[in-house]
């Protein structure tokens, strides 16, 4: 009888501590287990000025979608995104960074486009909009050269 | 003048002997692993004591562990009017520090002292001489399966200490002082990444190997420095382990964090 208790409860804690560890892995620390259901976009941006690695592409306001990673190429910026595999993007979609609130934290919004072709995996959001320069626009209001 | 100068050198030379003595008993241990007898029943009491038996102290420290934190994230958020990230400061203190250092903690208080006294009782009887008599390798009956139990045990309940903290924040946060529920998972998810759940696992491993290691190296030494085997040097050798393991674990937080940041 000892034994099986002994089993019995090793057993339940070795569930209940993987299944805790699974979800911190999995659904907080999205982390990809398989294919995934997402697939990625590139754009080019003049410069991405305080966005992050991990964070939020929207359409729309919703969220469709994460940055995965931002390179250096040729004097630009490259931002690779993965977009929902649920989520069209039109060709002529254009790609902006824009700030939550004030200070809040940069994020990609996407425009939708008009286009009847699709961005394929691995494809480029051409049109983009860097990311409003506050300082450069106060620096520009306040000595006067607008 | 002679005497307290040799003193002092037999003091160093005593500090040494240890240090050189506790890296060897590392060796010995893992090397104990590939010796027989290599059983698993062994390791799966030492999971039961370990891990189990702890379950219930560490779900409770790491339920008002997180309930403070959420108190205080609240205070000093809402003067920047910025309770939302309440979500993302308690998850993210408990995943990559507070979880695995107060869960390594409390395994050290509770089974590392346990270990160091079973080990240093086993000592002052001579059943570790018997052993090696019977030609039993030491390191392998009694060490290793409480090594592996501690290597599968920590990283499973520094995550369950990390999600019932979270929940605790939840409570303390959004049921008491009416952070928004939404805002509070939505800051979580979006500030984890892999990196710190990583971040903690690592630490984890790194803190089972530590109060394994000094704890075992504490019992199975008890009274050899001073050639006496009285209960007392039980209980001092119980001491020294869980302060020392306390230090280490803190200590090697530092480190840990350093290399992994």
């Amino acid at each position: 009888m000892g034994n099986r208790r002994l089993e019995l409860s090793v057993g339940l804690f070795l569930l209940v501590g993987l299944a805790c560890l699974a979800y911190l892995s999995v659904k907080l620390g999205q982390i990809r287990l398989w294919g995934g259901s997402d697939y990625p976009v590139q754009a080019t941006f003049s410069t991405v000025n305080g966005l992050k690695i991990q964070a939020d592409v929207t359409m729309a306001g919703v969220q469709i979608g994460r940055v995965e990673s931002i390179q250096l190429k040729s004097g630009a910026a490259i931002v690779t995104m993965r977009i929902n595999k649920d989520v069209n993007l039109e060709e002529d979609a254009i790609a902006s960074i824009k700030t939550s609130g004030i200070i809040g934290d940069k994020y990609i919004a996407i425009s939708p486009g008009a286009s009847e072709t699709y961005i394929q995996r691995g494809g480029k959001i051409v049109d983009t909009q860097p990311p409003l320069d506050l300082e450069e626009l106060i620096g520009k209001f306040v000595f006067g050269k607008v | 003048m002679e005497d307290w100068i040799r003193a002092l050198g037999r003091a160093a030379l005593q500090q040494l002997a240890s240090l050189g003595r506790m890296g060897m008993f590392f060796g010995h241990m893992l090397a104990g692993i590939a010796y027989p007898p290599g059983k698993f029943r062994p390791v799966l009491k030492q999971i039961h004591f370990i891990g189990s038996k702890s379950l219930f102290v560490v779900s409770f420290v790491a339920a008002f562990t997180g309930m403070v934190l959420g108190l205080q994230g609240y205070h000093t958020l809402s003067k920047f009017g910025s309770e939302g990230w309440l979500g993302a400061g308690v998850a993210m203190s408990l995943i990559r520090e507070l979880g695995p250092v107060t869960a390594a903690l409390m395994v050290t208080g509770r089974a590392g002292s346990a270990i160091c006294a079973e080990l240093g009782i086993m000592r002052i009887d001579e059943q570790i001489d018997a052993l090696e008599c019977m030609a039993i390798n030491p390191y392998s009956y009694l060490i290793v399966p409480k090594l592996l139990a501690a290597l599968i045990a920590m990283p499973l309940l520094t995550a369950i200490f990390d999600l019932v903290g979270i929940a605790g924040g939840y409570i303390a946060g959004v049921e008491l002082l009416g952070v928004n529920p939404g805002s509070y998972w939505q800051g979580i998810e979006s500030s984890i990444d892999w990196q710190d759940v990583y971040m903690g696992i690592v630490k984890s491993f790194c803190f089972a190997v530590l109060i394994i290691w000094i704890s075992t190296y504490k019992g199975y030494y008890a009274g050899v420095d001073k050639g006496s085997f009285g209960p007392e040097e039980v209980s001092k050798a119980t001491t020294d382990a869980v302060v020392l393991s306390s230090v280490a674990i803190l200590v090697s937080d530092y480190v840990a964090t350093s290399l992994l940041i």
